[in-house]
């Protein structure tokens, strides 16, 4: 079998340049072979090299005191959590895998977090994720295709997770037509470990040899492969399995050996997950890391199909493997080990310090590369970025358009408004997902963000909060801006549950980066983002970029999702979102707002994606979330939510509806513009609603008055009613009631209805 | 009367983990010469009439949509009529 | 008493069930491998909830030929404690410690919630801390409970009082409603004849500390501790 020649279309099929191509020849010295040509293809790809977003993902801060990995070092960053104990956490995308086969998609991306967190040595203690799909609802377009797409995805996290036995305690689902034939999977995993224990991908020490385990690999991944290595007929069709499929039981007991391996500090070396471009992308990182070189032989590489070839096996995706460089004279140690586990494990090369990446097979040179410039040399662009042309337009929102319901509707709004997808009650997909394994779920799914408590060894433990979080109706209409709220918002909803933010991971997803209005988004973005992460003193630990969600009709809507993980340092602190008892107080923090732009309502009432994001005035904001703290460690606070999609009414809503208790409230408010509905369901930031004991809430006031954030007690927790008494003027007003179970069976059974 | 079988078997080179994990476990219990296991689903069908041909078209679609995906799945459709014998 | 928490490949409720027992309870418990052969010594084993095997071909029925397996029939036939939660009560079914066996949800889906069971028979040594009677918040998370035997089998448990726990409302009574996945008789616990193997879907182990919302599950453990003091 001979492979096919080097010629410009077949350079160009592989996604390459003709300076790229030109770029590899001054590297090599020469013409590269297929095999090579296919290996830089993959290192250079978007998603393995990120060549077209790099240079903006250099604006994020990613120092800090806390730091004790950087983003880009290894395949995710630590943070210091004290006590000798650290956190790796980060978030990827596995969107386009999904949108072919989303149960696989979305299972196979699980697979991919939680490796990058234990081959860094930590033990994954939790997942999240974040997912965005078009409309489900029965009478919107391509709702079956969406309902399919949501089912399957969360179907293969569900069944990925909890094999594994990781929690999956928390997340977001939106919904929008920009995500039709573009679901967004971005999948998030957090581990622990001791600082002294961090494990590196480097691969150091001449002669030290480099193991494979794991699964065994085959030829999944390689359907989206420029050329085949021979004709591609109807039967060599069959060979290419379009989507990998993933293997909770033996990623399982791969990270019990691993870390059972990581407990052998003398004989690990370095060790790399095989993510993308598998043993490509571990073995030339791992050598370029340790400024040395690798050489393996593809003969000894555990193979599931007979008679692949090289260029196969160095670009297959198949899943579950993991790259291991062992320190000479201890690889009876690892052989133990993964026998134990019944685990495939083979050594396949060594150690060189020739600084090549060489590739044999059958004892045979089919590539061979100098490994740092493949893995660190990527080329780097600049993409132009011009500002949308219709954004000035798209941000103009003349509410004199916009009419304004009659009380009667406003009170029938709340309940349709409850069952919007986007608002209603997650339970159908996190009933599905064990939330609760590792004994470690402090709050259920449903709070504003998780908190769960970690063991740090010797009875104690470490209580962690996370939140995964973006509005991409704001990053559309304003993208900078709408990534600074992303911020915001997250660290806000640490907040509410007495958490302070340590450190951020980032999951960019956006459309073709060559259409300048896509990539003026994605800056504008990034430029959010890092004000958003100094502004909160939180680095960003790493991340994901994930481009080219586009569809003939469209890129989707720009969607910067963050993740941020904070700490509460007395589990006595830990704060519940919804009202918890009768007769409590509730307490409005910030000011009544009445900023309709880029609102909820305005898309769910008057199909308008329109007018500026909210104002974000970041002191405000921080401040808030310092005072909110502040109030939970005195122990005023008996609940806090926040206030986001949907305004005040939303959230008072939300506080009645969400918690074990399902309580009413009456509440009394003072019109402060022309507009009902602005008062009600504007989206104005900085914004809370606690509830207090009545015997603490001077106290609460006076607090919040010393940090000068204002708060105002605007009604008490309880009946079986919500009660909003609006006085505008004078003399006149307005009275709304809603049942609360009336609104926690719309809540409540909205996806069900969708769904089954 | 038409009967009708569908298997539905993982198809050739995707990855089969359940098949795997039955392969070792039989392997285990003293079967050393076993060298691979694929696991998939029989289905079986009972249809009134005896319009072979049509049934088999009709079933082809519900295999194509229902029975098996497509992406990951191969499946092979065996129709028999008992007057005519097995 | 002496414990041993059997880890199967992919068993993840394993470090669960051992920190209630060493760390919660103060028990003398460890972890024993599924390719070891003895269980010399062990007052109490525990099969722990996950996903053996991955749940392949069926819950259980890989594991149930681990090496392990003749160890834990011995130590039940000779009447010592044998407490296999979720996973391990698909065990404990398809290696015949226990009858019937545990099939897909009704629903089709994976669920995880916590949810009101009934102690229907105090007087066992897994439920002398209890009453007869009693609802109890127990977390559930499985997509393989449906419980299934044939009538002959379920009456006789039920006559034997070999069913220690179903699935209830808030007020203790068993309707559609408040079964979670469609088990027969809405059972969620069973034992053997002899009283001293239990199965059940239900994580008591999830439900031993106030801080993760219900210590309601404490009480299975104690009672176990209170009758080898006994």
């Amino acid at each position: 079998m001979t492979d096919p020649a080097i010629t410009p279309e077949l350079v160009a099929k592989h996604g390459l340049t003709p300076e790229e191509f030109s770029r590899i020849k001054e590297i090599l010295g020469r013409d590269p072979n297929f095999t090579e040509l296919g290996i830089f293809s993959v290192m250079w790809s978007e998603h393995c090299s990120y060549k077209n977003s790099r240079l903006e993902l250099r604006k994020f801060p990613t120092t800090g005191p806390s730091v004790v990995v950087k983003a880009g070092e290894e395949n995710a960053g630590v943070i210091d959590i004290g006590d000798g104990w650290g956190i790796a956490f980060k978030m990827e995308s596995h969107n386009h895998p999904s949108a072919v086969e989303p149960f696989q998609g979305a299972a196979t991306g699980v697979g991919g977090i939680l490796r990058d967190i234990f081959t860094m040595g930590a033990r994954p203690v939790f997942l999240m994720n974040s997912l965005r799909f078009g409309d489900i609802r029965p009478n919107k377009p391509n709702a079956a295709t969406n309902r399919r797409l949501l089912s399957g995805v969360v179907a293969g996290i569900a069944h990925y997770g909890n094999c594994i036995g990781v929690p999956t305690v928390g997340g977001e689902i939106y919904f929008d037509a920009s995500y039709d034939g573009n679901p967004l999977v971005n999948v998030f995993c957090l581990g622990t470990l001791r600082i002294k224990d961090i494990r590196r991908g480097a691969a150091t020490g001449v002669g030290n040899p480099v193991f494979y385990v794991g699964n065994r690999t085959g030829r999944d991944g390689l359907a989206g492969a420029a050329f085949a290595s021979r004709d591609l007929t109807e039967a060599s069709k069959e060979d290419r399995p379009a989507v990998q499929v993933g293997d909770p039981f033996i990623e399982k007991l791969l990270l019990e050996a691993c870390l059972e391996l990581f407990e052998h500090p003398e004989a690990v070396v370095g060790v790399q997950d095989m993510g993308a471009a598998g043993l490509t992308c571990s073995t030339c990182e791992t050598a370029s890391r340790g400024n040395s070189g690798i050489e393996i032989d593809l003969a000894l590489v555990p193979q599931r199909e007979p008679g692949m070839t090289p260029y196969e096996t160095m670009l297959s995706e198949s899943q579950e493997r993991m790259l291991i460089i062992v320190r000479q004279g201890h690889e009876k140690t690892v052989l133990d080990i993964f026998e134990k586990w019944d685990i495939p494990c083979a050594e396949i090369g060594r150690v060189t310090d020739d600084g090549l990446m060489r590739v044999k097979n059958h004892g045979v040179t089919v590539a061979e590369i100098p490994a740092k410039k493949l893995a660190d040399e990527a080329p780097l662009y600049k993409r132009d970025a011009r500002r949308p042309a219709d954004l000035d337009a798209r941000q103009k929102l003349d509410l004199a358009n916009v009419p304004e319901p009659a009380p009667l509707d406003l009170q029938l709004m709340l309940e349709k408004l409850m069952a919007a997808p986007d608002l209603a009650s997650k339970r159908w997909v996190y009933r599905q997902y064990d939330h609760m394994v590792r004994v470690g779920t402090i709050t259920a799914p449903g709070s504003d963000a998780a908190v769960v408590r970690v063991p740090t060894g010797d009875k104690s433990w470490k209580y962690l909060a996370a939140s995964v979080d973006c509005n991409a109706h704001y990053v559309a209409l304003e993208p900078r801006l709408g990534a600074l709220i992303a911020v915001a918002e997250c660290a806000r909803n640490l907040a509410m549950t007495g958490a302070e933010p340590l450190a951020l991971t980032d999951n960019l997803n956006f459309g073709n980066p060559h259409n300048p209005e896509n990539f003026y988004q994605l800056q504008q973005a990034v430029d959010g983002l890092a004000e958003g992460c100094r502004a909160w003193n939180i680095p960003v630990t790493g991340g994901n970029v994930s481009l080219y969600n586009q569809s003939p009709a469209g890129a989707i809507d720009p969607t910067p999702t963050v993740g941020i993980v904070g700490i509460i340092r007395d589990p006595a602190h830990i704060t519940p979102s919804h009202f918890q008892n009768e007769g409590d107080a509730i307490v409005l923090i910030g000011n009544l707002g009445d900023e309709l732009g880029a609102s909820l309502y305005l898309r769910e009432v008057h199909s308008l994606k329109r007018g500026r994001p909210p104002e974000l005035d970041i002191e405000r904001e921080k401040k808030m979330h310092e005072a909110v703290r502040a109030a939970i460690r005195a122990g005023h606070v008996r609940s806090a939510h926040d206030l986001a999609e949907g305004g005040l009414l939303v959230s008072l809503a939300e506080c009645a509806t969400g918690g074990a208790k399902r309580l009413g409230a009456h509440v009394h408010l003072e019109k402060n513009s022309s507009r009902l509905d602005a008062l009600l369901f504007g989206e104005s930031q900085s914004r809370a609603l606690l509830s207090v004991r009545p015997e603490n809430l001077d106290a609460l006031l006076a607090l919040f008055k010393s940090h000068g954030v204002p708060a105002q007690r605007i009604g008490a927790v309880g009946g079986s009613k919500l009660i909003v008494d609006v006085k505008s003027g004078s003399n006149a007003h307005t009275t709304l009631n809603w049942d609360v179970s009336a609104l926690y069976q719309a809540w409540n059974g909205a996806l069900d209805s969708y769904l089954e | 009367m038409i009967r009708a079988q569908v298997i539905v078997r993982p198809r050739k080179s995707i990855f089969d983990p359940q098949g795997d994990a039955v392969c070792r476990a039989i392997q285990h219990l003293g079967v050393a010469s076993l060298k691979q296991a694929h696991v998939g689903k029989c289905i079986e069908l009972e249809l009134e009439g005896d319009d072979v041909e049509k049934a088999r078209a009709q079933l082809d679609t519900i295999c194509k949509d229902l029975l098996s995906n497509p992406v990951i799945e191969d499946y092979v459709l065996t129709l028999s009529t008992p007057a005519h014998g097995k | 008493m002496r414990w041993a928490v059997i880890q199967f490949p992919a068993s993840n409720c394993d470090q669960d069930a051992l920190h209630v027992l060493k760390e919660v309870l103060g028990q003398d418990a460890d972890y024993v491998w599924h390719k070891e052969t003895s269980l010399d010594g062990v007052d109490a084993v525990l099969l722990p909830g996950g996903f053996s095997y991955g749940d392949y071909l069926r819950c259980g029925a890989i594991a149930r030929f681990s090496p392990i397996m003749p160890a834990v029939k011995v130590a039940a036939a000779a009447g010592k404690t044998v407490l296999g939660i979720c996973n391990g009560f698909q065990i404990l079914c398809e290696s015949g410690l226990l009858p019937g066996v545990l099939v897909r949800n009704a629903s089709l889906h994976f669920r995880c919630e916590t949810l009101p069971v009934k102690v229907e028979n105090a007087t066992t040594r897994f439920t002398g801390e209890y009453k007869t009677g009693q609802v109890l918040r127990l977390p559930i998370a499985h997509g393989e409970g449906h419980y299934v035997a044939d009538d002959a089998t379920l009456d006789s448990l039920f006559a034997n009082k070999q069913v220690l726990f179903t699935y209830c409302n808030a007020d203790g009574k068993n309707t559609p409603e408040s079964n979670p996945n469609g088990s027969q008789r809405h059972i969620a616990g069973i034992c053997n004849r002899a009283g001293n193997v239990l199965g059940l879907m239900p994580h008591p182990e999830r439900a031993a500390e106030k801080i993760l919302g219900s210590d309601d599950g404490l009480g299975l453990f104690t009672s176990i501790l209170r009758s080898q003091k006994a």
